[in-house]
C-alpha cells in the first residue's frame, strides 16, 4: 500500500495512508500516515462505530490538507480496549508449538510449490 | 497509575513476522522496503473542491481456487463503481488479526460510506465514482512497476485530486 502511495505522490497526487502497522509504513516512507494503534483489520475505526470512523476520516482529510512535508505521521487518540491481550496474541510464537509450526510450514511450502508448477 | 514499559507499546510487525515465519521454517527473512527519501505533493486546492479516491487491498469477492495461493495468482488491480460496491469485501486471504476483531463492517477498513458523507456535507468536493483495489504482493517490484502505475491511470481517468489508502 505504501509503495502505491509513493508512486501517486511522485506523480503529483497527494495521498494519506491510514493504518495500524506503523513500522512497516514508516520504514517504507510515505508522505502522510494516519496511525491508529489497533489490531490489524480496522484501520478506519472499530466495526459499526460510525462516530469513530467519522473522526478518522476527518483526521485523514485534515492531514491531506495541512501536512507540509513528507513523513508526517499523526496518531489518532483511540485505544482498542483497556485489556491489551490483543498485543500478545497476533502472530504469537509459542515455544512449545515449534514442532507443529514447522510441520505446517512444510505443508504450506509443498502447496506453494504445487501452485507454482501446475500439472 | 502510571504505566511503564521497557518496550515500545505499538507492535512491530517487521519483528513479529520475522519471528513467525522463522518458526514456520522459512529460512530467509522477508526484507521490507526501507526508503530514505519520501516523495511529497502538496494539496493545491481546498478539500471542498477536491475529488477524493479510496484504495483497498481487499477483494470484491472470493476468487475461484481451493487455496489462498491459487486465488492469489488470480488477483488483479481493479477499479470498481462505488454504487456497485460489494455488501462485504472478501478479506480472508489477507493477513489481519482475526482473533481480536472482524471485517464484517466494510467501513472499518474501506470507508466508502464515510467518504460519501463527506461529499454530501461539503467537506470534500466529491468522492471518486470508482474505488481501486491492489493486491498485497510479496514482490515489491510488481507493486511498484505494475500495480501502482495502474492505480495512477485509474485516478487520472476519474479526475481524482487526492487518495486515501486504508491498509488492512
Amino acid at each position: 500500500m505504501s509503495l502505491v502511495a509513493r508512486h501517486l505522490e511522485e506523480n503529483k497526487i497527494p495521498t494519506v495512508v491510514v493504518g495500524s502497522a506503523r513500522d512497516i509504513v514508516e520504514e517504507c516512507g510515505v508522505a502522510r500516515f494516519l496511525f491508529t494503534d489497533f489490531p490489524l483489520g480496522n484501520p478506519f475505526g472499530k466495526p459499526w462505530d460510525r462516530q469513530m470512523q467519522r473522526s478518522i476520516m476527518d483526521m485523514a482529510l485534515s492531514l491531506l490538507q495541512y501536512a507540509w512535508q513528507g513523513r508526517t505521521t499523526v496518531q489518532t487518540p483511540f485505544t482498542w480496549s483497556e485489556d491489551e491481550t490483543w498485543r500478545k496474541t497476533f502472530m504469537h510464537v509459542s515455544e512449545d508449538q515449534r514442532e507443529a509450526y514447522k510441520k505446517l510450514g512444510d505443508a504450506r511450502r509443498a502447496e506453494q510449490a504445487k501452485v507454482k508448477k501446475p500439472g | 497509575m502510571i504505566k511503564r514499559t521497557p518496550y515500545r507499546s505499538f507492535l512491530s510487525y517487521i519483528d513479529l513476522s520475522r519471528e513467525y515465519y522463522a518458526a514456520y521454517g522459512y529460512s530467509t527473512p522477508y526484507a521490507w522496503i526501507s526508503h530514505q527519501q519520501v516523495p511529497f505533493t502538496r494539496l493545491e486546492k481546498p478539500l471542498s473542491e477536491c475529488r477524493i479516491g479510496l484504495v483497498t487491498t481487499a477483494d470484491l469477492e472470493k476468487l475461484p481456487g481451493d487455496t489462498k495461493q491459487e486465488r492469489h495468482l488470480l488477483r488483479k488491480v481493479y477499479a470498481h463503481p462505488v454504487d456497485k460496491a460489494p455488501e462485504n469485501f472478501y478479506t480472508r486471504d489477507l493477513q489481519w488479526d482475526d482473533e481480536s476483531t472482524h471485517t464484517d463492517d466494510n467501513d472499518s477498513f474501506m470507508p466508502l460510506n464515510r467518504l460519501a458523507e463527506c461529499a454530501e456535507n461539503g467537506r470534500i468536493g466529491s468522492a471518486s465514482p470508482r474505488f481501486y483495489g491492489v493486491m498485497t504482493d510479496y514482490s515489491q517490484g510488481k507493486t511498484s512497476k505494475k500495480s501502482a502505475p495502474q492505480v495512477l491511470e485509474f485516478c487520472k481517468a476519474d479526475g481524482v485530486d487526492a487518495v486515501i489508502l486504508p491498509a488492512l
